[in-house]
């Protein structure tokens, strides 16, 4: 079985991206070659931009099922409208129209239950790409990336994860940020979440929203407070009230700010930065052998 | 005539809320919503007066009466979403993460043992503030319907500006390029994109700007940190430029945005007279002729 | 002809709806004969497609024109798919009636 990390974030820019790219560096270096990184934020995908030598070995279309309606049978009878909870399907029997709108269907198979009179086939719709690639150490990274346009992201996740399934001994993943059902999809079956915030209002504020999420969903986590010393002390208050445990405190700096801005893994060359994440590891370690 | 904007940026965290909250200052006869509805934060700089406040339903999730179930398993084979699981005394349960409250089950199970339950966790407030009125929401955690959300707190928005005769919308967007942002750019007449110099701010861009060149809108793009990175502050120009977004100006790294932010006050109120604000009045200007 | 008018309420003296797809009622208006028939919008209270579902309503009465404030981007095209007028109405809270008087040029 693998051990499954997650990165979450309520609010997005507080460097989620840089804690898993820069974690995935420290686990292979110090703790498992057999880790592989899973880009969640289908919407953004920006790990790949983390590795500069990165090769593409496999892509894969991400498709969904979205049945059509074959006219020439369709008796307009309105079963599959009365079925389907998206109101994706539009049935006009005076006119004799019929269709289904693809950005509104979950893919449930209600409709084709309904249907009596064999007037739906479902037909592969693309809303994504799948993308796993070498990138010089570990296990590599594999990608799900959202079509623009799509607003399917829940099934790009969900066909990634699938993927990443048993891939590798660590598996770490980037979730996107927010608290929303894509959320919940990407942080789902995890072993350990860490959650990035930086000390702001705004950062507190979400993050207290995606704690009561993980809480609900009732898996371990730690908190990484990220660009330290900016902002004022009201996240540290929360944590110690609430009983959180901070994994680490990665201060802000202008100079890191600068090297993250170009897509560098900065634990690779600064020796003083790669020790927060080892500190990281060391924590979920101790977590792992309770 | 009501005219609309959404603030957008692709990527989370490039400065969108709190320049927003800033174009609050210079913005006459305006009514703002937050449609970045799972991590809502204009409300923060805003300190609104709630008066009033709706529920709003979310989506179904599936339960199964485990008096009723016999085990026959119907529900679990037709389910796409595996959220139908046997439990050790051989019935069946729902995992309620995996449902999405297609109903189906409900409709094949044989003994009507399965139901569903209508999540009511979802929250839309209409407030007063010292820049107008806000509409926005709080959103349950792990809920879905985000879009549906975005679509609700808007069209509240219009029915206000339709009766109290405000002439322009500002909808603070989400983050990505998912359902919660097309439902905030349906019908809209203007978007400033808040650009931010990194190699996944300008990643982040190129996605935002392909999505939003199918609508007819006015674009405009503003560039926060700018001088974080000098170089692809640069790349971001000339992206910009070469879409036909019009540039209203370029914002370097500055503490004070989270100084205003700590005080509960927009970057307008907090450093008045800074080369900051100068450019965000600018931005209106452009934006707003 | 048929034209159809979002209506706030059930009878003239109910003012127009600017929204489509969520609009209370519809006021079928036979154009030759000035007589009105007002239908309740099923789609109001719907948590998405409400636009679709209006439109739909609009076909299936055989209207060929619609009045209202506002039409979303689905309903657009469907009832252009249709061949179906739309009319903005910028003027809020006109009376049905007005309308009425103006199509019907009495």
């Amino acid at each position: 079985m693998s051990f499954k990390i997650t990165v979450a974030s309520g609010k997005g820019g507080t460097g989620k991206t840089t804690v898993a790219t820069n974690l995935y560096w420290s686990l292979v270096k110090n703790f498992d070659n057999d880790t592989l990184l899973v880009d969640c934020d289908v919407e953004e995908p920006d790990d790949l931009l983390f590795f500069k030598n990165a090769i593409l070995r496999s892509e894969v279309k991400v498709t969904q099922a979205v049945p059509e309606i074959n006219t020439s049978k369709c008796t307009y009878c309105r079963k599959c409208v009365e079925y389907c909870e998206y109101n994706a399907i539009t049935v006009i029997p005076p006119v004799q129209y019929a269709s289904i709108a693809p950005d509104l269907c979950h893919s449930c198979g209600a409709c084709l239950y309904a249907c009596q009179d064999d007037a739906l086939i479902e037909k592969d719709h693309e809303i994504g790409l799948m993308s796993g690639y070498d990138v010089g150490f570990g296990k590599g990274l594999l990608e799900g990336r959202l079509k623009i346009g799509s607003a399917a992201q829940t099934p790009v996740i969900r066909r990634v994860k699938k993927e990443a399934l048993d891939a590798a001994s660590v598996i770490l993943f980037d979730a996107p940020p927010g608290t929303s059902c894509s959320v919940v999809t990407s942080v789902l079956d995890a072993d350990f979440v860490i959650m990035v915030t930086e000390p702001t209002p705004f950062g507190l504020h979400d993050l207290k929203i995606a704690v009561e999420l993980i809480r609900e969903m009732d898996l371990p986590f730690g908190v990484v407070i990220n660009k330290a010393g900016l902002g004022d002390r009201a996240v540290y208050d929360y944590l110690e009230d609430e009983g959180i445990d901070i994994l680490e405190e990665i201060p802000f700096n202008e100079e890191y700010a600068r090297k993250f801005s170009e897509g560098m893994i900065l634990s690779r060359i600064d020796k003083n930065y790669a020790i927060h994440y080892q500190k990281i590891i060391r924590k979920i370690l101790e977590f792992k052998q309770q | 005539m009501i005219r609309e904007l959404t603030v957008l940026s692709g990527k989370g965290g490039t400065g969108k809320t709190s320049i927003t909250a800033a174009l609050g200052s210079f913005a006459k006869n305006a009514i703002f919503t937050d449609c970045d509805v799972d991590a809502a934060d204009l409300h923060l700089l805003f300190n609104p007066d709630i008066l009033e406040t709706h529920a709003f339903e979310g989506g179904t999730k599936a339960e199964i009466d485990p008096d009723a179930c016999i085990g026959c398993g119907i529900c679990q084979d037709a389910c796409r979403f595996d959220a139908i699981k046997r439990t050790d005394h051989g019935w069946f349960e729902i995992d309620s993460l995996h449902c999405e409250g297609c109903r189906l089950c409900e409709r094949l199970c044989p003994e009507s043992a399965i139901f569903s339950i209508r999540s009511m966790n979802n929250q839309w407030f209409v407030s007063d503030t010292r820049f107008g009125p806000l509409v926005h929401a709080r959103m349950g955690p792990g809920e879905e319907n985000s879009g549906k959300l975005v679509t609700t707190v808007r069209e509240k928005a219009r029915e206000i500006a339709r009766s109290k005769n405000y002439n322009i919308i500002i909808n603070d967007g989400p983050p990505g390029i998912g359902c919660p942002v097309i439902a905030s750019l349906a019908g809209i007449h203007k978007i400033l994109l808040v650009a931010e110099s990194s190699e996944s701010g300008y990643h982040d861009l190129l996605r935002i700007i392909e999505l939003i060149s199918k609508y007819d809108v006015d674009i405009f793009g503003i560039i926060n940190k700018f001088d974080v990175n000098a170089g692809i502050s640069e790349r971001i120009v000339s992206i910009l430029q070469s879409n036909n977004i019009k540039i209203t100006g370029k914002i370097p790294f500055d503490k004070k945005f989270v100084e205003a932010m700590v005080q509960g006050k927009t970057i307008s109120e907090y450093a008045p007279g800074s080369a900051i604000v100068k450019v965000i009045r600018n931005t209106w200007e452009m934006i707003s002729s | 002809m048929k034209t159809i008018i979002t209506a706030n309420g059930s009878d003239v003296n109910a003012t127009l709806d600017p929204r489509f797809g969520r609009c209370e009622f519809f006021c079928i208006l036979d154009e030759e004969t000035g007589e009105t028939e007002f239908i309740e919008n099923k789609a109001k209270l719907q948590s998405s497609a409400a636009g679709t579902t209006a439109a739909e309503t609009v076909i299936e009465q055989g209207v060929k024109k619609v009045i209202s404030g506002d039409f979303g981007p689905k309903a657009k095209s469907l009832l252009d798919r249709f061949g179906i007028q739309m009319v903005i109405l910028k003027d809020e809270g006109q009376i049905i009636a007005n309308v009425i008087n103006s199509i019907t040029g009495k």
